[in-house]
């Protein structure tokens, strides 16, 4: 029996990308409903590093590197506007980020992509310094003799993203998200008014639908008239045992949580689909680590995860209303902490409002189609 | 407070916290402290909590302590030894060149 939907908007998805884009609707007065899946299911929401992370990104992609830059920005008002819903402090930190250079060649080949992204943005993006192994020491003094170099970026900082995404969830209980888990869609029916959302427990109507459905998110949009490509990138991250504060900043591979312990982090597979964490992966991320704090080897590490980003072909987010089902909304990105301020502040405005500004439109999925052409 | 349920066929001595402690050849540190009326092994991480064992098995990391300067050990999970020197591990362990904060 289908459910009769009083809802304005169902959002398909409760990750960091579902719950920031469902809290953001509600804020902005919608009746919002959230189809998640089970505990179980793929979540690069409890896989991911949790940075706020801007260094590098957008590289021949000025709109990208901007779009990221502004999260950024915004961050410290999101995160004080979850505060102010939920009481959760989600330990935002942005004083700044190194990129470890191990050679010479690693160092040249960071300022040159810094350079390109500065040049292509026309000075636009992050400010950055290129760093001396000196100079990098005189900041970091624990670095290892194999640090030859760093770049350093002062728009970068970190979250405890497992208070963000449980901040989510309670502020979209707050603003009345009518959340509902164990709620997997498998398929979606276009009807006169809206769309029919179908599942194991049964069906649902909804006027309009956004799909932040992460990695299913490419199954899903062809249902509704949409494209969004992924490619398969499984990351692998090591935590150690907690220890006091060593390092206040953070970089793409370590930082050191709120709470003191060390994650390490950033290897990427192509080419496997399974879950289980590889030895020889964790090897090679514990030895890049202790060779740029060698103190880390001293450390216990306690756990090791991996978990599948959520990879367009390009490396970009989608963001797209369906031109053949106008009502369904798609948010694809990997980056969905770093980009949960704008998906909360500017992006779910936009869809309460019915249009995604023509902001967005560099982020349409039809630059796939143009490259599959050519 | 554990009791022993026989008399210790051979017996160790180590330290706590400067304390002299005795205890059977083959116990654990854990339940040799335990037996010696221990109930703080060591304070938590983020609240500097007093705190003990747990699953006794090496899996909760309750009972941490440092040995013989070694930090954050799993007290549950070695024999204690003749002279071990045995201190609580009082919040966050260091790492070496980090000043004490």
């Amino acid at each position: 029996m289908p459910l009769l939907d009083k809802s304005d908007i169902a959002v398909v998805g409760g990750g960091l990308v579902g719950a920031a884009l469902a809290w953001g609707l509600a804020r902005a007065g919608l009746k919002t409903m959230v189809l998640d899946g089970a505990d179980l299911d793929p979540r690069a929401s409890r896989a991911n590093f949790a940075l706020v992370w801007v260094q590098g990104k957008g590289l021949h992609a000025p709109h990208y590197a901007l779009w990221s830059k502004a999260s950024a920005e915004r961050w410290a008002a999101f995160a004080a506007a979850l505060a102010e819903d939920t009481g959760i402090d989600v330990a935002l930190s942005q004083r700044g980020a190194f990129s470890f250079a191990l050679s010479l060649g690693e160092l040249d080949g960071l300022a040159a992509e810094l350079e390109q992204i500065a040049i292509e943005t026309g000075g636009a993006a992050a400010p950055y310094e290129i760093l001396t192994a000196q100079e990098t020491r005189r900041h970091l003094p624990l670095v290892g003799p194999d640090v030859v170099g760093a770049a350093y970026s002062p728009a970068d900082g970190h979250v405890n993203s497992l208070r963000l995404f449980r901040a989510l969830h309670a502020a979209m209980r707050h603003r009345g998200v009518d959340y509902r888990s164990g709620h997997a869609v498998e398929r979606i029916e276009p009807q006169g008014n809206g769309f029919r959302l179908v599942g194991a427990y049964g069906a649902i109507a909804a006027r309009r639908i956004l799909l932040a459905a992460g990695t299913d998110n490419q199954r899903l949009a062809a249902m509704v008239g949409l494209h969004a490509p992924l490619k398969r990138s499984k990351g692998q991250i090591l935590v150690t045992e907690k220890c006091r504060p060593f390092f206040e900043y953070t970089s793409a591979t370590i930082r050191q949580t709120d709470e003191g312990g060390v994650m390490i982090g950033d290897s990427e597979e192509t080419h496997t689909s399974a879950i289980a964490t590889k030895q020889e992966i964790s090897a090679v991320l514990a030895n890049r680590a202790m060779r740029v704090f060698p103190c880390l080897a001293e450390l216990n590490v306690v756990r090791s995860w991996a978990g599948f980003r959520v990879k367009t072909q390009d490396g970009l987010p989608i963001y797209e209303q369906s031109a053949s089902h106008p009502g369904a909304f798609i948010v694809v990105c990997h980056s969905g902490v770093t980009l949960a301020a704008n998906h909360a502040l500017v992006v779910a405005p936009q869809i309460a409002a019915g249009t995604l500004s023509t902001d967005l439109a560099p982020f349409h999925s039809r630059r796939f189609h143009a490259s599959e052409n050519s | 407070m554990l009791l022993r349920i026989r008399e210790p066929a051979e017996m160790v001595t180590f330290s706590f916290d400067g304390r002299h402690v005795t205890a059977a050849r083959g116990d654990t540190l854990a339940a040799a402290l335990l037996a010696a009326g221990v109930d703080t092994f060591r304070e938590s991480v983020v609240g500097g909590e007093p705190r003990a064992p747990y699953c006794l098995m090496g899996v909760c990391f309750e009972c941490l302590v440092t040995i013989d300067g070694i930090q954050n050990r799993q007290s549950c999970l070695i024999e204690v030894r003749e002279g071990m020197v045995v201190n609580s591990q009082l919040g966050a362990r260091l790492v070496t060149g980090c000043a004490d904060r």
